[in-house]
């Protein structure tokens, strides 16, 4: 199952600047396991020691909060995009 | 989300140049929620120019904080890319305070290919103020309206 995974400014350096890559697998998880096998160190940007998604970070598949679907167990199919997205914080405090 | 930065093709000037109706959208949009924090997305087009405001909301409603609600930043993110538009700045206001960078602002950048613009709502008129944060620093950069006519 090869997916187009979408990697942010920040994520790039750790992708050879590549902002679009693929990954093989049948849930986010194993896109995740892909990608840090083929791009070490990018894993513990993502997730936090308990393997859960930091806060914040988003993951999109295709067009849906995978938060908001079975999280990082979401599956995943041939020509899914998987978009990786810091939130946008901030504040005076 | 593979946004290029237009911010990286404009550092050479240092300076940030709005065209006057994008300053103004803004502005318009931070004072229009005052007293909570306001944010959203500048987008430019392919010269680099800055051309549409992306308002996103701010899903934590307060006067001292804020993070984009994750659809409409997802949402508005898909909508630069899709237009051929690149990531040029992310806005938000400082209703209680002066507009320079907190800490918890610095931290949380996440995008350092954008601008950072902050509109400080404590005076009349706004004061609005434009950094760049590299390697955990903020640099601030002059910050210009210029006609929103294209020469």
């Amino acid at each position: 199952m090869s997916v187009v995974v979408r990697i942010p400014t920040p994520l790039r350096k750790l992708t050879g600047n590549q902002g679009e890559v693929r990954e093989e697998g049948k849930t986010v998880r194993e896109i995740l396991d892909g990608l840090e096998s083929h791009y070490p160190g990018i894993r513990e940007r993502l997730t936090d020691e308990s393997g859960e998604l930091r806060r914040f970070i988003n993951i999109y598949l295709n067009e849906e909060d995978i938060r908001f679907a079975e999280g990082l167990d979401t599956t995943v199919k041939a020509g899914d995009e998987v978009s990786i997205i810091p939130a946008i914080a901030g504040g005076s405090r | 989300m593979g946004l290029p930065g237009a911010g990286l093709l404009m550092r050479d000037g240092e300076e940030i140049l709005l065209p006057q109706e994008i300053f103004r959208k803004i502005v318009d949009h931070c004072r229009s929620l005052r007293p909570e924090e306001a944010c959203g997305l500048v987008a430019a087009d392919g010269s680099g120019r800055a051309v549409e405001v992306l308002p996103v909301a701010n899903s934590l409603h307060s006067p001292v904080r804020y993070q984009m609600e994750t659809r409409e930043q997802f949402d508005a993110m898909k909508r630069i890319r899709r237009e051929g538009w690149s990531l040029f700045a992310i806005f938000h206001s400082h209703p209680l305070s002066e507009p320079a960078p907190s800490p918890t602002d610095i931290r949380q950048a996440f995008y350092p290919e954008a601008y950072m613009i902050i509109v400080g709502l404590e005076k009349e008129p706004p004061v609005v103020r434009g950094f760049v944060v590299e390697d955990g620093r903020a640099r601030e950069l002059p910050l210009r309206t210029v006609s929103d006519t294209i020469s």
